[in-house]
């Protein structure tokens, strides 16, 4: 008996992509790769509180004028926002179908219960979920300052310090961290292997540079509130 | 050795189960998990209920037919098939739980016994070579290199048991189609079929309803063969070749 064989004809090549495991999975690793990258950049300019009120506002409006005179104003910021946006729907999308297909492929649980896999890999969901929510915050917090305590605009510096003054502005910014650093610590590694980039003798610099990843963000992000709450930064 | 078995019991495929208890009295230790359960069926015949259908059949670890979660673990806390998994691993006394494979794509046919004809689908889409058959061609005929021969049979040494996939908290085959991806993929008499191989196998894959891979590494744990994780990045990396190998060909 001949099979059908699927050589005939064959969907395109974005078609193949979104549907198979194997390319959403791809799809996801990339947007976080982009995420983690902005990430990145975004922590390192968040240092710059720790030079003071003038050059922390500076840097704030310079990003709004990035290429100008070539670029209009905001340009640029929103060319980022656009790219961002899209990697987050991308990466929350997929994540979202392809849980929803693995919690559907192991219908029935076994009765004998034992702990698998390690506490950040366990914690992908939940903490994509928490990151999701504490983006939303952030933004109504520090973009928008619709939440704001102080909301004084074009002066970051100073609502970064009154948002750092509140208790709970402390703890929902430290929680979603260290979910960001768990996330990355798996993230990481698993985009790599998701892109094919790993191999066997590379697997272990890979769990290394994720977890200095994970370590340098975690840090980076975290030094900005320790520093409100100590007095450094006032 | 006294045990105690807390086994799955399930009669047909749509009725409900249920782990039941029994004792197994006059286990040795130099005895096979199977023997085990054989031992536990005679009781059972003996006293006139329905013994407890499980799969075998080579009883040395080569053929891939035994499928049990013993503990929680696919084929048992040694890295072995259950067939090669000896009751000095327990000690006297102890309680065990015997469960089949657990996944949407393998359902239960009875007890311990699941359906796996969706790893021969997987296989049918791809895992074959079209080189001409008849008498063995020369062994000089085609030069493979040592490193590429090796790896291949690295991965040809899977039985396709399916440990993997019952180990695999989302159900997945990735570790099972990765092997016999890279088995053919790193052979030249696999070479002609390499793009479409790995395309038709990994969508085989997926309209069986298997889950993905989240890199818990569960399944390369699990693998009575030895299977390494890295495999499915190599599956995952020949898979994105062919992708865009495909749209090369198309434009």
């Amino acid at each position: 008996m001949a099979l059908a064989t699927r050589t005939d004809r064959r969907p395109s090549t974005t078609r193949t992509l979104w549907d198979s495991t194997v390319g959403k999975k791809a799809v996801m690793a990339v947007s976080g790769l982009i995420m983690l990258g902005y990430l990145v950049v975004h922590m390192m300019g968040n240092l710059k509180i720790f030079f003071g009120a003038q050059e922390f506002n500076a840097y704030g409006h310079w990003l709004r004028h990035i290429g100008e005179p070539f670029l209009h104003s905001h340009w640029a910021l929103w060319a980022v926002r656009v790219v961002l946006l899209a990697a987050v729907a991308a990466h929350a999308v997929s994540a979202y179908q392809l849980s929803r297909r693995d919690i559907k492929a192991r219908p029935v649980a076994y009765a004998h219960k034992r702990r698998r896999a390690g506490y950040a890999t366990r914690t992908m969901r939940w903490g994509g979920v928490i990151l999701g929510l504490f983006i939303v915050w952030h933004i109504l917090d520090l973009t928008t300052l619709t939440v704001n305590e102080r909301a004084w605009a074009g002066h970051p510096y100073e609502n970064v310090l009154a948002t750092f003054s509140t208790w709970y502005g402390n703890t929902l910014y430290i929680t979603a961290m260290a979910a960001l650093g768990l996330h990355i610590r798996h993230g990481f590694r698993s985009a790599a292997h998701t892109l094919g980039a790993g191999s066997a003798r590379r697997d272990r610099t890979l769990k290394a540079l994720a977890n200095a990843l994970a370590l340098l963000l975690f840090a980076g992000f975290v030094s900005v509130p320790v520093g409100v709450m100590t007095g450094v930064v006032k | 050795m006294k045990l105690n078995l807390r086994v799955w019991r399930q009669q047909t495929p749509d009725a409900p189960g249920a782990m039941v208890t029994y004792e197994v009295d006059g286990v040795s230790r130099d005895m096979s998990f199977l023997e085990m359960l054989d031992t536990l069926n005679e009781d059972l015949i003996v006293r006139g209920e329905e013994p407890v259908a499980f799969d075998h059949d080579c009883r040395e670890g080569i053929c891939g037919a035994c499928s049990l979660v013993i503990n929680g673990e696919a084929h048992g806390p040694e890295r072995t098939t259950a067939c090669q998994l000896h009751m000095r691993s327990f000690r006297d006394g102890d309680t065990i739980d015997v469960e089949p494979w657990r996944a949407a794509a393998f359902p239960v046919v009875k007890d311990l016994v699941v359906d796996r004809s969706a790893f021969d689908r997987i296989i049918q889409a791809g895992g074959y070579i079209t080189a001409p058959t008849g008498s063995a061609p020369e062994a000089h005929a085609t030069a493979v290199p040592k490193p590429d021969a090796d790896r291949a049979f690295e991965h040809a040494e899977c039985i396709g048991c399916g440990a993997c996939v019952a180990a695999c908290p989302n159900g997945s085959a990735m570790l099972f189609t990765s092997a016999k991806v890279n088995h053919l993929g790193a052979l030249p008499q696999g070479s002609p079929e390499r793009e479409t191989r790995v395309l038709d196998m990994v969508a085989a894959m997926d309209d069986e309803g298997f889950g993905g891979c989240t890199l818990t590494g569960e399944c390369a744990t699990a693998c009575p063969k030895g299977i390494p994780l890295p495999s499915i990045t190599a599956m995952n990396r020949e898979w994105l070749r062919a992708l865009r190998k495909g749209r090369a060909a198309r434009d």
